[in-house]
């Protein structure tokens, strides 16, 4: 592109076309970098270079302060006295900040307004924010914020599910109200069917471990403005939050984020705090100030999955068919609303997981614990009612004598488009039959079922266990205002493309879908491309990057912005060298023009001295998303991603270790934008989901205190959980029957529930070790010690 | 005479002075020397976000290399030695191992991608990279969330693929490079008010340590690391032993091995293996490959923790511990040197010089097994170590260990008591674990419940009965088992 100058304050007049240095362009048979090519992250190089920058690799500013946020050490009191003369005197303090400083609202919270930045007068969980310290070293801070004496009077503190049932019973309140989805007469349902049983399953919360822990920098800026560097999913959400606490319009606050060292659902709601956190120290002080959080205050201060008790009740006929299912769902919220109750939602959208209920009654509480207030976790709230209905499907085989697959077959939502969810949507594009068909032959399934069996007969210690689930994911905000994103696309007079979308990059390869989305709309090489940072100045009033709806929205935004220029440069085109607009084709590298080929960059050069805009914003806004939580029935779903995963594993009847033995997975992405990627998505989401169903158990002591809150006692998978023996294939006839970005399917959720099939596995190994006489309760995480108890348990010892 | 930290950072020659000796690499790297590829992930040497490459002279003219945890680490530990962070190694254009994470697409958010490449890398030099397996157990204190590790796995085993270059010249210039930044003397660092000593021989640590009882022992920095960068303790005074020449000692005698105490667990690891093969196996579990690098035997046993993996295995096998203070040198079984929580048998200025541990007799078995919520890289819920002697087909002698189930590592006196005199076959492994519950109330926490410990303590007494016996049952906690 060097050859192309067009400068500035030529002669009078109009330059003449030939400074453009027009050169007639190659003939590339395709670009590269299109859609559904299999392309390195964007960041790929600078990833494994070390040269990829986080917020706190950028150089900070001088006389940035660092900010130390003090914690609570009280599950549930009242704050009789906050003495901070001390600390305020300490050395290096700059600044000692709690709610009385705060010019506009002591709130972070996404929907309710019951997230205080700083605790006012109550604290409801160990490690709510008290206050905040600012000094020249964090070091400072931390020991200046030691020394603040704070007089608490205790008041009593639910921390378990069933703690939280009674404080409820007592108030006569939940946290939030309760939902109901009704299809059919449930409780008719269930009188009347041959078989019946009830039991429960406790499903327990995760913790994210993104890797690079929350932060905020914020740097004043004249006339009381701020900008934040904040590694947050929801820019706009954190730009929103600092304006309400300093109480200034939404204006004044500019969030940007290049890259997050991964999300996962915790910096959708948590970045907030450290926004504002360090908005109101760089606005009281004038000094940037850096807000990053060390890994044990992170995971201390900051929400998890929400652990979820999953009653059911289940009516069924001698070949396994459900005739109904009633589930109560009792989900721990933690002391505030955040996004509980969309959560709990879509746990309930998907207590009927792949199979067609014929009548059903999902009812959900969500419950107010003194614990952090839990939040947005990859498949929000999905896997927790997903477990449910898997276990139905395990004891429903068990009880009536059938291979659990045969059972779950029986139930599968049907291709023709017949099966109603729950909450009264059809299931007009269920490919699970045909998927499920398809791996139970490539995984050798009935083989292996014998295998096991025979294994199990002859180990007395050791015993195997498989399972084949399904995923059904629904994809979409359940909220349905949240189905809209903005793009901004500018091209620049030398051909070179600047792209700027709504969403964030957090690893899952956002940034390169949508570049590649670009590239293939303009016909040109995707190294022409530069992406950009998210930030609020650019494209405004933005959803999280969440619900797996990344590339469906921005994708969508980001190829409309591009026609808009496109369709310019087509009229432009056309009028000056008189061919129809049909005439104007964008080639790989080149446009065509009636007979003439030029190159992209001399049309652009062209356009640009012709005065034509190069510049668009795009937007999408997904149709048809409607939900009525009067009647609990609408269509909150855009189209459903599907999948399946085989797992093989084998337990220890004497310690309950175990191990992962072999993986199968065939998943639903529709026409893939970008293969590896999506199987990286896949991969990742399984062995999160196993970690969350295995070694990942949150254990708070009775006083509420969180006691697992580093990597030395939080366990997430190693490379030595993963079985060498592990196929992910996916799905080749996968196609999107809705009108979605070149027909793909979303994938950031979906694949982390293929890891049920783990869990089920080890339900039935520890089946196995009782011979196959009683079924196992065994709750999530399966850790070994819950293992051996249930071994213990079905054994009847 | 305090003196700067002299050391080599990517090839070029650096001095520190001023800062903390309690300062970590990773804190000098990211804030001071304007490399902020390394990351951190977690402050305690748990998710090897901050795994950085060390180099020091190996004192027959090449270097040793290790790579390490860079945010439990304190640059007084550079001295003499040279460090190559992730910015280094792709200064060329990328290196094969970065070209072949990029192709198999093993970063996702990045984060931890540097971590990762810097602990491939340095396990491929040092011919650590054979087959899948050992690139697993090689990456097993990375954690990555995104990838779920297949991809970086792959990468692992294209590197592993690839000769290893013939730098020998190269090293050999850098060693001598090193050895003169070393300087002839004990080396002594002092700055904003800590003060921070590496003694060359146990005879100088003894003087040094006798005259100075208040300073603080640090070894391989595994745990007081953390004192620093999680419990944000002052420790003003610190005496490195990891330096101490005669403290990094194996000695492989007739009957016996003797370890000194500044041996890491890396170098230990053979020689335990050879020992027995469930003792190689705990190695390869204990802690991460980045800690296994740094951390001693000596701190292992010296931090009196009542989970740690070698107090009871190396009690099994009627282990003594040398200490040496001042000019006296005195020698104790193992297991007396735990009194209780937090108390050792160690009076104020005596170090632990090694530990002197038999191997076994024709007559003799052993068993040892670690169990813990996740295989690799994590703390023992329970830590079981076995030895019986045989005569005549009955169990003469009988030492039962355990780590998890007391306030400090401990024996099972009435279990032990069960087996004497007995055979050893199921009825008596019955009757010993029934014992246990008379030895043991163990604690429930974020571990493990009090009864989950005793039942896989029972259960462990049977299946070491099991094993003796023919066709054992595998353990799941061996993948190649199930392969
Ligand atoms: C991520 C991680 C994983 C771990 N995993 C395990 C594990 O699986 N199993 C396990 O058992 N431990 C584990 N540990 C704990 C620790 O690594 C080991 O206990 C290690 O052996 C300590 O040795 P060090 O040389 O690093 O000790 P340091 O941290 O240097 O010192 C530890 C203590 O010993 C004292 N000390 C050191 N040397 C001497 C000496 N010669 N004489 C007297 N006192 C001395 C020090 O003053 C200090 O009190 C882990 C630690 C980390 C950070
Ligand atoms: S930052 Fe996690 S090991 Fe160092
Ligand atoms: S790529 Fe995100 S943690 Fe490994």
């Amino acid at each position: 592109m060097d050859e192309t100058r067009i400068q500035d304050r030529g002669p009078a007049g109009e330059p003449s076309l030939k400074e453009l240095h027009e050169k007639s362009p190659a003939q590339p048979s395709d670009i590269r970098g299109g859609v559904h090519k299999t392309l390195p992250h964007d960041s790929a190089a600078r990833h494994v270079s070390g040269m990829a920058r986080y917020i706190d690799d950028e150089p900070e500013l001088p006389g940035t302060l660092q900010v130390y946020i003090a914690m609570s050490s009280r599950a549930h009191a009242r704050i009789v006295s906050l003495d901070l003369d001390v600390a305020r005197r300490a050395p290096g303090v700059v600044a000692v900040l709690t709610a009385a400083d705060i010019p506009g609202q002591n709130d972070y919270s996404p929907v309710m307004g019951d997230d205080p930045i700083f605790a006012d007068g109550f604290v409801f969980y160990i490690g709510q924010p008290l206050f905040a310290v600012a000094a020249e070293t964090l070091d400072q801070a931390r020991r200046a914020a030691a020394l603040a004496v704070v007089d608490y009077e205790d008041l009593p503190a639910g921390i378990t599910i069933d703690e939280a049932i009674a404080h409820a019973e007592a108030e006569g309140r939940d946290l939030l109200p309760s939902h109901t989805m009704r299809l059919g007469d449930a409780d008719a349902a269930l009188a009347g069917a041959p078989k019946r049983i009830r039991g429960r399953v406790e499903v327990g919360g995760q913790d994210h471990f993104y890797l690079e822990g929350q932060i905020a920098v914020a740097i004043p800026q004249e006339d009381g403005d701020v900008i934040v560097r904040s590694s947050t999913q929801h820019p706009s959400e954190v730009q929103h939050n600092v304006a309400k606490m300093l109480g200034v319009p939404d204006h004044a606050v500019t969030v940007e984020v290049r890259r997050m060292g991964g999300g996962f659902g915790g910096k959708e709601s948590q970045p907030a705090l450290f926004g504002c956190v360090a908005a109101l120290v760089a606005l009281k002080t004038g000094r940037p100030a850096k807000c990053r959080l060390d890994r044990d205050d992170d995971m201390v201060m900051t929400g998890k999955r929400h652990e979820v008790r999953v009653d059911y009740d289940v009516g069924f006929d001698e070949g396994g068919r459900l005739q109904a299912v009633a589930f109560d769902h009792f989900v721990r919220c933690g002391y505030s609303s955040d996004l509980s109750a969309a959560i709990a939602d879509r746990a309930m959208f998907h207590a009927d997981n792949a199979y067609k209920l014929p009548a059903a009654r999902i009812h959900s509480r969500r419950l107010k614990t003194h614990t952090v207030s839990n939040t947005a976790f990859r498949g929000f709230g999905g896997p927790q009612g997903m477990v449910g209905i898997e276990r139905v499907m395990d004891r429903v085989a068990f009880e009536a004598g059938l291979d659990p697959l045969d059972v779950r077959k029986a139930n599968f939502y049907p291709a023709d488009g017949s099966g109603v969810t729950p909450y009264h949507m059809s299931v007009s594009d269920s490919v699970i039959e045909e998927i499920v068909e398809e791996l139970e032959a490539s995984c050798d399934y009935r083989a292996r079922r014998r295998e096991v069996r025979a294994f199990n007969a002859a180990n007395p210690i050791l015993k195997k266990g498989l399972a084949l689930t399904p995923v059904k994911f629904g994809i979409s905000f359940t909220t349905s205002h949240l189905n809209q994103a903005g793009a901004l696309v500018h091209i620049y007079k030398d051909g070179s493309v600047h792209l700027n979308h709504g969403g964030t990059e957090m690893g899952q390869g956002l940034f390169t879908k949508v570049a590649q989305v670009v590239a293939e709309e303009l016909q040109i090489d995707i190294e022409r491309i530069k992406i950009t940072s998210t930030t609020t100045a650019k494209v405004p009033n933005t959803s999280a990057t969440a619900a797996s709806s990344g590339s469906d929205l921005n994708g969508m935004a980001a190829q409309a912005a591009a026609r808009t220029i496109k369709g310019r440069l087509i009229d432009y085109a056309a009028s000056r060298y008189n061919v129809s607009a049909e005439q104007v084709v964008f080639l790989p590298g080149r446009v065509r023009i009636g007979n003439m080929e030029k190159r992209f960059e001399d049309l652009v050069g062209e356009a640009y001295l012709a005065r034509v805009s190069l510049s668009s914003t795009g937007f999408y806004a997904t149709p048809g998303i409607t939900y009525d939580r009067e009647t609990a029935s609408g269509t909150p779903f855009f189209y459903f991603a599907y999948g399946a995963g085989c797992s093989e594993v084998v337990i220890d009847t004497l310690t309950g270790e175990h191990r992962l033995l072999r993986v199968d997975i065939l998943h639903d992405v529709g026409q893939s934008l970008n293969p590896a990627l999506d199987k990286g998505q896949i991969e990742g989401g399984f062995i999160q989901g196993l970690g969350w169903l295995t070694t990942e158990e949150l254990w708070w002591n009775d006083k509420g205190a969180l006691m697992t809150h580093a990597p030395s006692t939080y366990k997430i998978p190693t490379a030595n959980d993963r079985p060498d023996d592990f196929s992910i294939r996916i799905w080749e006839k996968g196609r999107n029957p809705s009108p979605t970005i070149y027909r793909s399917k979303a994938v950031g959720e979906p694949p982390f529930m293929l890891a049920i099939s783990a869990f089920s596995a080890l339900t039935d190994a520890v089946c196995a070790a009782g011979d196959y006489r009683v079924f196992p309760d065994l709750d999530a995480p399966a850790t070994p010690e819950r293992v051996l108890m249930a071994v213990e348990a079905v054994r009847g010892r | 005479m305090a003196e700067p930290i002299r050391f080599i950072l990517n090839g070029e020659e650096r001095a520190i002075a001023g800062l903390a000796p309690t300062t970590t690499i990773l804190a000098y790297l990211r804030q001071h020397a304007g490399l902020p590829g390394t990351k951190e992930g977690c402050a305690e040497g748990d998710c090897g976000a901050c795994t950085v490459l060390l180099a020091e002279p190996d004192g027959v003219g090449g270097l040793r290399r290790r790579a390490v945890n860079a945010c439990i680490q304190f640059i007084p530990s550079l001295h003499g030695r040279a460090i190559e962070t992730v910015e280094y190694l792709g200064r060329g254009g990328l290196h094969p191992l970065q070209a072949a994470m990029v192709e198999n697409h093993a970063s996702q958010c990045g984060f931890c991608t540097p971590g990762f490449v810097m602990q491939l890398y340095g396990a491929w030099l040092t011919g650590a990279l054979t087959d899948r397996q050992s690139v697993k157990d090689v990456i097993a204190g990375n954690l990555c969330r995104c990838t779920g590790y297949g991809p970086i796995v792959d990468a692992g085993l294209d590197l592993a693929a690839r000769p290893v270059p013939d730098t020998r010249a190269e090293d050999a210039a850098l060693a001598e490079r090193l050895v003169a930044l070393l300087g002839g003397e004990m080396f002594h660092y002092e700055a904003a008010g800590g003060a921070w000593c590496a003694p060359r021989h146990a005879d100088e640590l003894a003087d040094l340590y006798a005259s100075r009882p208040d300073a603080r022992l640090v070894a391989g920095a595994t745990d007081v690391g953390l004192w620093v960068t999680k419990q944000h303790r002052d420790l003003p005074v610190l005496i490195d032993v990891s330096r101490v020449e005669d403290l990094r000692h194996i000695e492989a005698g007739p009957g016996r091995i003797y370890i000194g105490a500044a041996v890491t667990h890396r170098e230990a690891a053979s020689h335990l293996a050879e020992v027995h093969r469930d003792l190689g196996e705990m190695m390869r579990r204990f802690a991460g490959y980045q800690i296994r690098n740094a951390g001693t035997v000596g701190g292992n046993i010296a931090n009196g923790s009542p989970i740690g993996d070698l107090p009871p295995a190396l009690i099994a096998l009627g282990a003594r511990l040398h200490l040496r203070k001042g000019e006296t040198a005195r020698s104790v079984p193992l297991e007396d040197f735990f009194i209780a929580y937090g108390r050792q048998d160690r009076a104020p200025g005596e170090f632990v010089a090694a530990v002197e541990v038999p191997t076994l007799e024709d007559n003799q078995r052993y068993f040892a097994h670690k169990v813990s919520k996740r295989f690799d890289s994590d703390i023992s819920a329970v830590m079981a170590a076995f030895l019986l002697t045989f005569e005549d087909g009955v169990v003469s002698e009988v030492r039962l260990a355990f780590g998890g189930m007391a306030a400090t590592p401990k024996r099972a006196a009435a279990a032990e008591a069960a087996l004497v005199g007995q055979p050893f076959d199921a009825a008596a492994a019955d009757r010993a674990a029934a014992a246990l519950a008379e030895d043991f109330a163990p604690l429930t926490d974020m571990r493990a419940s009090s009864a989950y410990r005793l039942k896989v303590a029972e259960n462990l007494i049977r299946r070491f009965e099991m094993e003796l016996r023919d066709n054992p049952p595998a353990r799941v906690s061996l993948a190649r088992e199930f392969a």
